[in-house]
């Protein structure tokens, strides 16, 4: 059972330039950091696509292992595991993220 | 857990770096880190985090460690942040 959660978050997150897996969903988030990160995002007006974690016990452990990372938001971005809250806000604050969204979408 | 264990951990971890660890309730488990370290040099903001959660990761999975607030630097970021 395992390895077909793992594969459906692969899956995701590479078909999604911005995968986010958070409590709840961006217009009603279910936790502080999730909806921080909803907000950073927000601001800069891309499109990103989101799973609430809260839906699926599997999903939520199998992100964790996924990224090995232990705590929820976790934000991936082409493919790759950026970070959780605080993370992400220190590269917005760092103004290191832009180029990243930018680099996701070409332009 | 006291501030000084958690720096003798990550100085052993990550040799020569500048690190500086805070209690911020008294409580004893939870901390605001900062490392300025050239051992981050090259490595992504994810990566640099990784390598201080795997330094004390013994001490997190034994929740000796509650909440742990990161701020890793290379010390060329540092200086750029912070001058």
């Amino acid at each position: 059972m395992a390895d077909e959660v793992l594969a459906k978050i692969d899956e995701k997150v590479k078909n999604n330039k911005i995968m986010l897996y958070m409590k709840g969903n961006p217009n009603f988030p279910q936790c502080g950091f999730s909806a921080h990160v909803v907000d950073i995002l927000r601001s800069y007006g891309y499109p990103f696509e989101t799973e609430d974690v809260l839906a699926d016990a599997a999903v939520r452990d199998g992100v964790k292992r996924y990224s090995n990372w232990p705590t929820i938001p976790q934000i991936f971005i082409e493919g790759k595991f950026i970070g959780g809250c605080d993370i992400l806000h220190e590269l917005h604050e760092r103004r290191e993220l832009e180029p990243m969204l930018k680099a996701a979408f070409g332009k | 857990m006291n501030p000084a264990e958690i720096q003798a951990i990550l100085e052993k971890a990550l040799p020569g770096s500048t690190i500086r660890v805070d209690d911020l309730t008294g409580g004893g488990d939870h901390f605001q880190v900062w490392i300025i370290s050239s051992a981050f040099e090259g490595k992504s903001l994810i990566d640099q985090h990784q390598m201080v959660y795997g330094a004390l990761r013994e001490a997190l999975g034994s929740e000796r460690i509650h909440a742990l607030a990161l701020k890793t630097y290379t010390p060329e970021q540092w200086e750029r942040y912070n001058s």
